[in-house]
């Protein structure tokens, strides 16, 4: 498993996402991107969803990639690196290549979870050879923090303001990850930039595995969560401690849960840091929130923890 | 050899001949055949071809966009509601400059739904940057299917190149075609050499970055150069095809009985034989009528075609779909074409077909004859509609 000597050191080797990104001060971003790139020894090529990253990386004439990268659209990264991944095994059978290359797709969660589902799904079934990676900042960033299915409910974004009526996103947010391995693809998981060794891992791991492999990573938007710059490792941390973003794989169908936070920290502690859910602690009329908040954590956990102990069990009776 | 067969199936023998790398595709009436006979050859083993069963043509494009940048050879078909799906991702294809082979089965848009054929869906995809070809018949449809690689291919063309075919009337009707054995297919489409593909690891290229106003305009005149250079090789690999396999297409368009004609029809598609129907019969009677079928759409060829109709005194353009608050989209074309010329035929639009609705004989021989004694026109005239 790589630690932080060998990333180093393939840093060095090749630099694959170079400086000169525009992304914002604080952006969880480039240090997941460049964690990933770093944890894949073979050449790779990488599919960009639309987005935050995207169009940061890749102004004209210049580019940030120091690996072969396609952009396309917004909702179709994963048709896109499938085709890359159809042209290199039709290639392959006519005997025009033969090395190893690995193939990536890169977007946000508005490309994930919502206009960019089906394409993912797709994808996934029919078990192209990829790692699909959704950079999960919990809203529509690049075009000004909208709200996404991925978005947590109270949260205010700009198609779902704190009003007089309604404070924040109604609805609850989406489980991309569930989803995804209810298509039974080998390797799936949960991770954080709080936890970059972690990351690493969970992308050797995955590579590991031939077919499609999916790496939901919750990355700190300080501009969207209206937190401090310097915020996006401990507010990403919190989002660990409080459970609230368990850090988990399903490989090949077995959960793991990998991080069991000791004590239960309340998630206020992750809310109450973000300017997002400012409004849930000023008006006590909603502090009901926070605690409907707070049940829904508690119940996926309890899932999780059901989920890993019954695959698990099931993992002892084949042996 | 002659062989008896569909549209479709002549289309499909072309692109098992071209055996691209990539074939990607999603089923839709009436193309669905395609893709079934191609998924025939793949899992029998007579191609190479990886087959992408996509879930949407949306990501049937998006697929041939990654592979093509990829450095594979790519190929797919579809249909109306289809193309609508792939058109955003056509415009990126073209701005990418790669050589999709596309297969267009052509059916109405809806709605209301219709399986059948007009030429509605071309006409989305009119402005996306795509080289589009019209065949009149089974046998034009396959041999434009290998003419139309090869020109999208060329080195200062790299342009997705749609080949169209008249739903049902092409596609599923049987018809004579006489395909080429395989060897020489082949060897005329040649081997494909892509640029800056991505699987080149060593020499890493970004595609579809961000371009501002800085420099966006400047990379779609960029664009409009490569579209520029498809007339000249369009002709080009019309010469290839005729040295290749004897077999001649010449020019952008097909005339027929067009040199002496005083009124003329112009058309796309399957209508063309319909449409020499017409012309023979009332050429039969004395009368110096005359039609202009186009093969090459987009890029259109303007000067060709005003000059093949300097000499013509009506030519009636039928558009097999409405452009909403507009002329026909071929009729607008034909009269860009006499814009600036001092001589110019009296011009009428006809709107014909739509949905698949039958076109006779006897509906084009009474357009010839209505158009001798017609006056001044403007607006539209309808063919075959109950009012």
């Amino acid at each position: 498993m790589p630690n932080i000597k060998t990333l180093a050191t393939r840093e060095e080797k090749q630099v694959r996402f170079s400086p000169g990104h525009s992304l914002c001060a604080g952006c969880a971003e480039p240090m997941v991107v460049r964690t990933i790139l770093n944890a894949i020894e073979d050449p790779v090529v990488v599919a960009n969803a639309t987005g935050c990253l995207e169009v940061a990386t890749s102004r004209y004439p210049g580019t940030v990639w120091n690996v072969p990268w396609i952009h396309s659209a917004f909702e179709n990264a994963a048709a896109t690196i499938a085709g890359v991944e159809a042209a290199y095994n039709g290639l392959k059978r006519a005997g025009k290549i033969d090395r190893k290359v690995r193939f990536l797709a890169f977007a946000g969660d508005g490309g994930t979870y919502d206009i960019g589902l089906q394409s993912l799904s797709g994808a996934l079934e029919r078990g192209h050879d990829f790692l699909y990676v959704c950079l999960n900042n919990e809203a529509y960033m690049n075009t000004g923090v909208q709200r996404s299915s991925a978005t947590p409910p109270c949260a205010s974004a700009t198609t779902s303001p704190v009003g007089e009526e309604i404070p924040g996103k109604p609805q609850d947010r989406k489980d991309m990850t569930a989803i995804v391995a209810a298509h039974h693809v080998p390797y799936v998981a949960q991770a954080s930039v709080a936890n970059l060794i972690d990351l690493a891992n969970k992308v050797e791991r995955a590579m590991s595995y031939e077919g499609a492999k999916f790496l939901n990573v919750h990355v700190t938007c300080p501009l969207g969560w209206r937190t401090k710059r310097d915020s996006a490792v401990p507010m990403a941390k919190l989002a660990l401690e409080t459970r609230y973003w368990p850090l988990y794989e399903v490989i090949e169908g077995r959960y793991k849960v990998n991080y069991k936070p000791k004590k239960h920290v309340p998630v206020e502690e992750w809310l109450k840091g973000q300017g997002r859910f400012k409004h849930l602690f000023k008006d006590p009329s909603l502090r009901s929130k926070i605690d409907d908040f707070q049940a829904a954590v508690d119940r996926h956990w309890e899932e999780l923890l059901r989920k890993e102990q019954w695959t698990q069990e099931g993992a002892v009776e084949d042996e | 050899m002659r062989k008896v067969m569909t549209g479709h199936k002549a289309v499909a023998e072309a692109m098992r001949q071209i055996e691209p790398n990539v074939m990607a595709v999603y089923p839709i009436t009436p193309q669905s055949e395609i893709a079934e006979y191609y998924a025939e050859y793949v899992h029998n083993g007579k191609v190479k071809t990886e087959l992408v069963p996509v879930e949407s043509e949306h990501s049937a494009m998006s697929a041939c966009v990654g592979a093509a940048a990829a450095g594979g050879r790519v190929m797919t078909a579809t249909a109306s509601q289809g193309l609508a799906l792939m058109v955003e991702i056509l415009y990126i294809a073209a701005s990418m400059r790669l050589p999709i082979g596309m297969a267009l089965a052509n059916r109405a848009l809806s709605g209301p739904i219709n399986i059948h054929c007009d030429h509605s869906d071309a006409y989305l995809a009119r402005d996306c940057g795509a080289i589009q070809v019209f065949a009149e018949s089974a046998q034009e449809a396959y041999d434009y299917t290998l003419l139309a690689q090869r020109l999208a291919e060329r080195d200062q063309v790299r342009l997705p190149a749609i080949v169209n075919l008249d739903g049902f009337t092409l596609t599923h009707s049987v018809q004579v075609v006489e395909p080429l054995d395989d060897e020489r297919a082949k060897k005329f489409v040649g081997e494909y050499t892509p640029v800056y593909p991505l699987l080149d690891v060593e020499n890493p290229s970004t595609w579809g970055p961000f371009a501002m106003p800085d420099y966006y305009f400047e990379l779609k005149r960029a664009q409009v150069a490569a579209m520029e250079a498809v007339p000249e090789a369009f002709l080009e690999v019309q010469k290839e095809y005729e040295q290749a396999t004897g077999r001649a297409y010449r020019g952008f368009f097909e005339g027929y009985r067009l040199e002496d004609a005083d009124r003329v029809l112009v058309v796309m598609g399957s209508t063309g034989g319909t449409a020499k129907v017409a012309v023979d019969e009332l050429r039969a009677a004395g009368e110096k009528v005359g039609l202009l079928k186009v093969w090459l759409y987009r890029p259109f060829p303007y000067a060709a075609i005003a000059d093949a109709l300097a000499h013509v005194k009506q030519v009636a353009v039928l558009d097999r779909a409405v452009s909403f608050g507009a002329y026909g989209a071929l009729y607008s074309d034909v009269a860009t074409a006499f814009m600036h010329r001092e001589r110019r035929p009296r011009l009428a639009n006809y709107i014909y077909g739509l949905g698949g609705r039958d076109t006779t004989p006897e509906h084009l021989t009474r357009v010839l004859s209505e158009m001798k004694d017609a006056g001044p026109d403007e607006g539209l005239r309808y063919i075959g509609l109950r009012e």
